[in-house]
């Protein structure tokens, strides 16, 4: 009976996403638990710091910059037709501080940080490190885990944060640059619109919840990935997959709890 | 140093070792021989704490394992050394950082006394010179020789070895035979070989267990072994391709897998 195997593979599908998300948490606390080694032995995470957040940052500049060029461009012919060249200014920070930073920064993080991470642990069990580590009476989660999950939820705010700054300067460049709009309505129409609490700590907090989530499906799928060649292939692609959709699940639900409904 | 009694173990239901009892007393070198799949690897992790038996007990150093904490079994694992089949070296850190591993994480000792250290059991393995290098700049012969000196480098009382001679050329074979004599001997640890290697084995141990199908076969000293009669012993030290060792895997009737039969 072919329905009834279909309905059984779905059912056997969603059993195993339930059972994965449910272990999954459990890991999440487990990072928590043995998290005092990344912050007594603070070297260990300012390591990772480099190879998550330092080797991130040309891709984020150079993608921040092009979508603050795209931001102005677009921004300037929308706003024209109102007459209200004057608030691109605000247009370009608020999108970028509130919405298209954090996202696009958590993303490409995603693709970036999260898909090397996931690789790297993959293989560190692949090629039994990790097991190494264990018969060396060394708690793996404490002491390679961990220290990537923390640099990974403090270098995602401050990539987002340069993401959105270097954007802005990318959108003075054709709009005040290159289309002509007045520069000084250009910064103050930003510095009146944009609110600290309000767009730049929200903006923040998103990018940190980013963060967490990407670093923690990433650590997972390379913990979790059956050692061979495959399985670490197939947990590379699924970490990028799982946190893409995860950033743009957790930024509407936290768009909504931020400015929704006001 | 290690009694093992009565040791059942079965993955779901699959009985994989059956009444596994051995003794290994101290100082000695014993080797674990038997078919790839016979679940020689299995005991060696049930010796490493790894695994819990489904019945039975291990008891190392006067404890038995699966009663341990993951306290005491840590503690107990500082006592212990494994090489794994290709090494394990950590790939992102130096030969160097790989042999100080566990003395950075386990002991106070300074940055000076640990250099000496290093450089002391680098030297054991013939390997001094490569303290700088990367594991990927290291040929598998060596690289094995780096983690044996990173295996004990904690002077273990009890040193486990899981296929270390599995992929070596003639003269890294004899090469890390040697050290693991010589090493057992100055360290005066108790080690175990897991192995296949029925020839280089032979030379260097004390005491062999025989393996086949979860049960142990047959056991004695090197000479003893040699001159079994028991047919198993028999066709796996002289390599026979045909004996209570089928060369044929079971399958089906062969005429009709070639179409001949009705």
């Amino acid at each position: 009976m072919p329905a009834v195997k279909s309905i059984r593979v779905i059912g056997h599908r969603a059993i195993s996403a339930v059972w994965r998300i449910g272990m999954a948490t459990r890991f999440f606390f487990l990072i928590l638990l043995y998290s005092g080694n990344s912050f007594r032995r603070f070297h260990l995470t300012v390591k990772e710091l480099f190879s998550t957040g330092v080797m991130s940052l040309l891709i984020i500049v150079v993608a921040g910059l092009f979508v603050g060029m795209v931001l102005g461009l677009q921004g300037y012919e929308t706003l024209k037709r109102y007459g209200s060249e004057a608030a691109l200014g605000s247009m370009v920070a608020l999108s970028l501080v509130r919405e298209l930073g954090p996202v696009l920064a958590a993303l490409l993080f995603a693709s970036r940080a999260g898909s090397a991470m996931t690789a790297e642990i993959g293989l560190m069990k692949a090629t039994e490190q990790i097991a190494a580590m264990e018969m060396m009476a060394v708690n793996p989660v404490a002491r390679i885990v961990a220290p990537r999950f923390w640099a990974g939820v403090i270098s995602m705010p401050l990539l987002a944060a340069l993401f959105s700054a270097i954007g802005v300067f990318g959108g003075y460049f054709v709009g005040v640059v290159q289309i002509g709009v007045d520069e000084g309505s250009f910064w103050s129409q930003m510095q009146s619109a944009v609110d600290f609490r309000e767009d730049i700590l929200n903006g923040v907090i998103k990018s940190f919840v980013f963060g967490m989530a990407v670093t923690v499906i990433a650590l997972f799928e390379g913990y979790d990935a059956p050692p061979t060649a495959e399985g670490v292939s197939g947990a590379t692609t699924r970490t990028v997959v799982e946190s893409s959709l995860a950033i743009l699940m957790l930024d509407f639900i936290l768009t909504a709890m931020m400015f929704g409904g006001k | 140093m290690v009694e093992i009694r009565d040791l059942n173990f079965a993955y779901d239901k699959r009985p994989v070792l059956q009444g596994i009892n051995m003794t290994f007393p101290k100082g000695k070198l014993i080797a674990i021989m038997g078919l790839s799949g016979c679940g020689k690897t299995t005991l060696l992790r049930h010796i490493g704490g790894a695994l819990k038996p489904t019945s039975g007990h291990i008891k190392v150093d006067g404890q038995i394992l699966h009663d341990l904490d993951q306290d005491g079994l840590y503690a107990m694992r500082r006592k212990m050394g494994m090489l794994f089949q290709f090494g394990a070296l950590f790939t992102d850190m130096s030969v160097y950082d790989n042999v100080a591993f566990q003395m950075r994480e386990h002991t106070d000792l300074p940055e000076e006394l640990i250099h000496d250290l290093v450089m002391m059991k680098l030297n054991a393995v013939g390997l001094r010179g490569t303290h700088d290098l990367m594991p990927s700049e290291l040929s598998g012969g060596m690289a094995r020789r780096v983690a044996l000196a990173r295996t004990v480098a904690l002077d273990p009382m009890l040193v486990m070895y899981d296929e270390p001679f599995a992929g070596l050329d003639p003269i890294s074979l004899t090469v890390v035979g040697d050290l693991i004599r010589q090493l057992n001997d100055a360290l005066g640890a108790t080690s175990v070989i897991v192995t296949h290697d029925i020839q280089e084995s032979l030379k260097i141990v004390d005491y062999v267990y025989f393996m086949a199908n979860g049960v142990i076969e047959a056991e004695g000293t090197p000479d003893e072994i040699r001159a079994s009669g028991k047919e198993f012993v028999h066709q796996f030290v002289h390599g026979e391709m045909d004996g209570p060792v089928p060369f044929h895997y079971p399958g089906g009737d062969y005429r009709q897998d070639l179409s001949l039969g009705n």
